[in-house]
């Protein structure tokens, strides 16, 4: 006798078919909210900002005037900002994650330092900027300078760039440890030779992830006390600065119509350096992965 | 190799079935008195062995019987594992290797081991058997080549790879892959050269090539080698040591072991009936 009753199947077959076609339908209605709202986004800003966007607006620096107001104060105070979060952060998250995951004793306190890292990428930025106004402004006097500033965003990204390198040094395949290990090779040697490279592309990947979050990062600023406008460089990691999120900020909150316009090219210039970076990254990326 | 310390297999003798080793066999491991746990779990219980120079020493038994366990402890690899706990001791070339004293990098220089699985490095073949050397410090390009040159033909590959020594080793199949893995653990020369199942991924005709291969290896190394191939240990094997729940059922000259065994559980096991 048999079990399944082919004709209930055959009647059953057109509902289940209908039910996979509307499944289809309703996430491809889901990703496409998001590519609209995207879409719109980037119509609205780049026909407000498009017509701000030249030579001048890089070279000049902020104004009251709109006409005459710039960006390159906040766009070369970003790129200093980045170049103390990059490497601070990057150091101290890969050199937190190899701890933890290559070193470490796997005991309940290791257990529980990893639990409250992932815990600390859900603080909000704000707070960061609090801590970073205590140790960094105030305590080790360095004022509202680019070093203090940076290395509160660092504090900020640095668990999203931990996590993500655990994630992928854990995903190197444990028989490549132990042939390396098998040959004699110290932790150190086979971390350097086969965990690391085998893991960069994954670090690489959470590393642009925080880095872009710093960058359009603006509350910790706030509290650190980065000013809004300012009309001169920095010239060593002592000085004040501005960032693009702070400037546009700035702009947006002007009662003048152009500034609006004026907000929208800065937003472009953001998004630009956005992608540079991120295409840099993938470079990186890919130049790993071909070694192997 | 040293010509007093060379192995002939006649020269031991036996006596009731039980092996006597003779002066001439240079003992590179003793194992006395080893016990090792895995949390709770005793795994192995109270193991004596001794393996000999130019010999192929295989170790069998049913899954779950510590043969692996085992073989990874004569490397300290064991350590690897967290929670493991070990009493007695292995004597390699007469020095305690489970004194913590003695360092396993330092060990596993001397030991070379080759795995279940293949397990090359996603590098070139080239990068893949110049890894060890290099990471003993050896830098001069000529020598390296020279090595690779020497390891590959000892792995009994080198002719088919020669003239791609700088592609991805993950092109190979399953068994040149497998020999890769032999050439790179022969590149660091060592003495002794564990192997756990190294033929349980491959076809019956890697197998073959890889058996031997362990025939040729043996007259320079002295090989220990984890098996659940009955056949297999027949085949290339000096010695054998039944193992079975932890323990050393029966250790004795291959040919005893498979014709006339001393233990009723090591016959039931050889003639297929459990396991």
């Amino acid at each position: 006798m048999k079990l399944i009753n082919k004709s209930h199947v055959a009647k059953r077959m057109p509902v289940r078919l209908a039910v996979n076609t509307i499944c289809k339908g309703l996430f491809f209605l889901a990703t496409l909210v998001g590519l609209i709202v995207l879409a719109i986004l980037f119509y609205r800003i780049f026909t407000q900002g498009i017509g701000h966007l030249n030579g001048d607006f890089l070279q000049n620096f902020a104004s009251r005037k709109p006409e005459e107001a710039g960006i390159k104060a906040a766009l070369i105070g970003s790129v200093w900002l980045m170049a103390v979060v990059a490497p601070v952060s990057l150091m101290l998250g890969v050199g937190t994650a190899i701890y933890l995951e290559e070193y470490a004793r796997k005991n309940w306190i290791t257990t529980f330092i990893k639990v409250n890292i992932s815990n600390l990428a859900g603080v909000p930025s704000i707070v960061f900027g609090l801590l970073g106004l205590t140790v960094f402004v105030r305590a080790l006097a360095l004022d509202r300078s680019v070093l203090a500033a940076g290395l509160t965003m660092s504090l900020l990204v640095l668990s999203v760039i931990i996590v993500a390198a655990q994630e992928a040094i854990r995903a190197v395949p444990r028989d490549l440890r132990e042939a390396s290990f098998g040959m004699g090779a110290t932790k150190w040697q086979t971390i350097r030779k086969v965990v690391l490279p085998a893991a960069i592309p994954g670090i690489l990947t959470g590393g642009i992830l925080a880095l872009s979050r710093a960058i359009g990062e603006t509350a910790p600023l706030v509290v650190v006390g980065i000013p809004l406008f300012i009309a001169f460089l920095p010239q060593t990691v002592l000085d004040t600065f501005t960032v693009l999120p702070m400037q546009i900020y700035n702009w947006t909150s002007r009662p003048q119509e152009e500034f609006q316009q004026v907000a929208a090219a800065g937003i472009i210039v953001l998004l630009i350096l956005l992608i540079v970076m991120n295409s840099i990254a993938v470079l990186i990326r890919n130049k790993f992965q071909k070694r192997y | 190799m040293n010509m007093t310390l060379t192995k002939e297999k006649n020269s031991s003798a036996i006596v009731n079935g039980a092996i006597q080793p003779t002066a001439l066999t240079e003992k590179v491991y003793e194992t006395s008195g080893l016990n090792l746990w895995y949390g709770e779990n005793h795994a192995l219980k109270n193991i004596n062995l001794d393996m000999h120079q130019n010999e192929v020493t295989a170790i069998i038994g049913p899954s779950g019987c510590g043969k692996s366990t085992y073989i990874k402890t004569l490397n300290r690899m064991i350590e690897l594992v967290p929670d493991v706990k070990t009493t007695g001791q292995i004597k390699y070339r007469n020095r305690n290797i489970l004194d913590q004293s003695y360092k396993v990098e330092d060990l596993r220089t001397q030991v070379g081991m080759v795995f279940q699985k293949p397990n090359p490095f996603p590098k070139s073949i080239y990068d893949n058997v110049v890894y060890g050397p290099k990471i003993h410090g050896i830098k001069n390009k000529k020598v390296l080549d020279e090595i690779v040159e020497k390891s590959l033909k000892g792995a009994a590959i080198w002719d088919e790879v020669k003239d791609r020594l700088h592609e991805n080793a993950y092109g190979l199949s399953g068994g040149q892959q497998q020999r890769l893995c032999i050439a790179r653990c022969l590149a660091i020369e060592p003495d002794v050269i564990l192997m756990d199942e190294p033929t349980s991924a491959l076809d019956p005709i890697s197998t073959l090539k890889i058996e031997e291969l362990v025939q040729e290896l043996k007259k320079d190394f002295s090989i220990i080698i984890v098996t659940h191939n009955m056949q297999q240990a027949a085949r290339i094997s000096d010695r054998t040591a039944f193992f079975l729940n932890g323990e050393v059922i029966e250790y004795a000259n291959t040919d005893t072991i498979f014709s006339n065994p001393d233990d009723k559980r090591t016959e039931d096991y050889i003639t297929g009936r459990f396991g």
